[in-house]
């Protein structure tokens, strides 16, 4: 069914009994010329735009669980365009454009609201970091603006711009940045690959990858065994332990990231703010809650829950920055899986199994790549060659220290990101 | 969370500095070649279960402990002296 003021008119006036399921439920197959392993928004967007640029929809999607249960239903939801490096800067580019067509294409609501994204800066170094940091932003063709702190008086007002340690002296907006509805940019990409034959294939975890003379054949499942020509292993925190089905050790190491969201208040946050130097960032969410979140617990962790001692510092440095906030209530928090890398940047490759791919690696960055990733990803299954956008992302990088992307200059080594 | 320390005994984790995987402590020879100092330095287990890790006494007494734990449940199981473990099977 397509979407349309139409049809939601026409639903409405008809006690909306002729909605249908956003996706069918088919059992696998025995064969597929494509396997993705992962229902999540990497996953799906790879498998849409196989479909979509390829036209290869012979393909099944394996999720363990059901869609929008893992990673892509609990990060914070924003969208931007702001790296500094090359490898980085062109694939979020790249991303960011795809984001801005991605309604009319799904013909789905993902709510993408471009509210801008301000990063908040406190010192000289700091300021000329960010003008940096701004300029490659705009050498690649996107957006950036210096604000001063007098401009920020004027749009954030609430800002605690005299704090004793952090005074707020500016900051780098990026106005193309925002939001999206995370659960409906996975709903989104499901019911489009479904509409063009994928099969989405839920309650379905992978046991075993079927490797012979060195070329992928299939996988073991749950729900049987599924033979494949090409197999596309996009689990995120879960990696190491997919790829170790086919020998492989992937320079990741899964970290817990916590985020929180409060009761819902009147419109008060109108962009996405960011705090580094406290390791905090908020936005508001169209029901009016706080989505805000910190930094890694920095141990490794599969439990999809933080602890205690994370939780208080972005409350505090939250307290810091706009101590308003403080009267709302904390609703919920929750954790997510993130697959660190020594550089802190993705890998978009091919593996040394012929026909298995692998996309993993986004850190906490993953959401806004949602479509560029799977772009790529689907772009390099189907032809053999990188995408330009993402061909930086190579696995072996880091053996061989040429291509690193180190964004954040704290080093290629883990628990350093 | 909290762990023993085995010099402190039981502590807030807020004392302790995180390092990573207790596999650092087997440190190739120098000359042991580039796919042995990749793995070493670069791939990781990353087991979803029972793991040992290093992590640095920093607000304590500066000792470097090897903490056996579980990273699904956060159960800590056991944790001991690095200087103790290290050239074992971690």
């Amino acid at each position: 069914m397509r979407f349309s003021a139409l049809e939601i008119l026409k639903q409405g006036l008809t006690g909306n009994k002729g909605w249908t399921p956003h996706w069918r439920d088919p059992a696998p197959k025995s064969d597929y010329d494509v396997i993705i392993i992962g229902g999540g928004g990497h996953g799906l967007s790879t498998a849409y735009y196989l479909a979509k640029n390829h036209g290869i929809t012979n393909v099944a999607v394996l999720e363990k669980g059901y869609i929008g249960s893992g990673n892509v239903g609990r990060n914070t939801t924003i969208v931007r365009a702001n790296y500094g490096l090359p490898g980085n800067s062109e694939f979020y580019s790249h991303s960011l454009k795809l984001w801005e067509g991605l309604e009319p294409d799904l013909n789905y609501n993902v709510m993408h609201s471009q509210r801008g994204i301000i990063n908040l800066f406190h010192s000289d170094g700091q300021r000329d970091a960010f003008v940096r940091r701004g300029n490659a932003m705009r050498n690649q063709g996107d957006d950036a603006e210096l604000l001063s702190r007098d401009d920020l008086r004027k749009m954030v007002p609430y800002l605690n711009f005299d704090n004793a340690r952090f005074p707020v002296r500016g900051g780098l907006m990026q106005r193309r940045g925002g939001t999206a509805r995370h659960d409906a940019v996975v709903w989104g990409y499901a019911r489009g690959a479904d509409q063009r034959g994928v099969d989405i294939i839920q309650n379905c975890e992978v046991t075993g990858i079927d490797i012979e003379n060195g070329v992928v054949k299939g996988v073991q499942t749950t729900r049987g065994a599924i033979r494949a020509k090409k197999v596309g292993i996009v689990v995120a925190g879960r990696s190491s332990q997919v790829a170790a089905m086919a020998g492989m050790r992937l320079p990741i190491e899964s970290h817990i990231l916590q985020a929180f969201v409060t009761e819902g208040i009147k419109p008060a946050i109108d962009h996405v703010i960011s705090f580094g130097m406290g390791h905090f960032y908020i936005s508001q969410s169209d029901k009016g809650g706080l989505v805000f979140g910190g930094d890694l617990d920095f141990y490794a962790s599969y439990a999809q829950r933080g602890n205690l001692p994370m939780a208080e510092h972005v409350m505090e440095a939250g307290m810091a920055l706009m101590p308003a906030i403080g009267k709302a209530k904390v609703l919920r928090s929750w954790g997510g899986i993130m697959d660190m890398t020594p550089d802190g940047s993705p890998i978009i490759d091919k593996t040394h199994i012929d026909g298995l791919f692998l996309d993993a690696g986004w850190c906490y960055g993953g959401f806004k790549a949602v479509p560029g990733s799977g772009y790529s990803f689907a772009h390099l299954m189907a032809t053999g060659n990188h995408h330009e956008p993402a061909a930086r992302f190579r696995l072996d990088r880091f053996k061989t220290g040429v291509g690193l992307m180190d964004e954040e200059g704290t080093g290629s080594q883990h628990n350093l990101h | 969370m909290r762990l023993t320390c085995p010099i402190c005994g039981d502590r807030d984790r807020r004392e302790f500095y995180y390092q990573g995987a207790a596999s650092i402590l087997n440190r190739p020879d120098p000359d042991a070649g580039i796919d042995t100092w990749d793995d070493y330095l670069h791939n990781r287990d990353n087991p979803a279960g029972l793991t040992q890790d290093l992590w640095y006494h920093e607000a304590g007494c500066s000792s470097w402990i090897v903490v056996t734990r579980n990273t699904v449940t956060h159960e800590v199981i056991k944790t001991a002296l690095a200087q103790t473990v290290k050239g074992q099977n971690t």
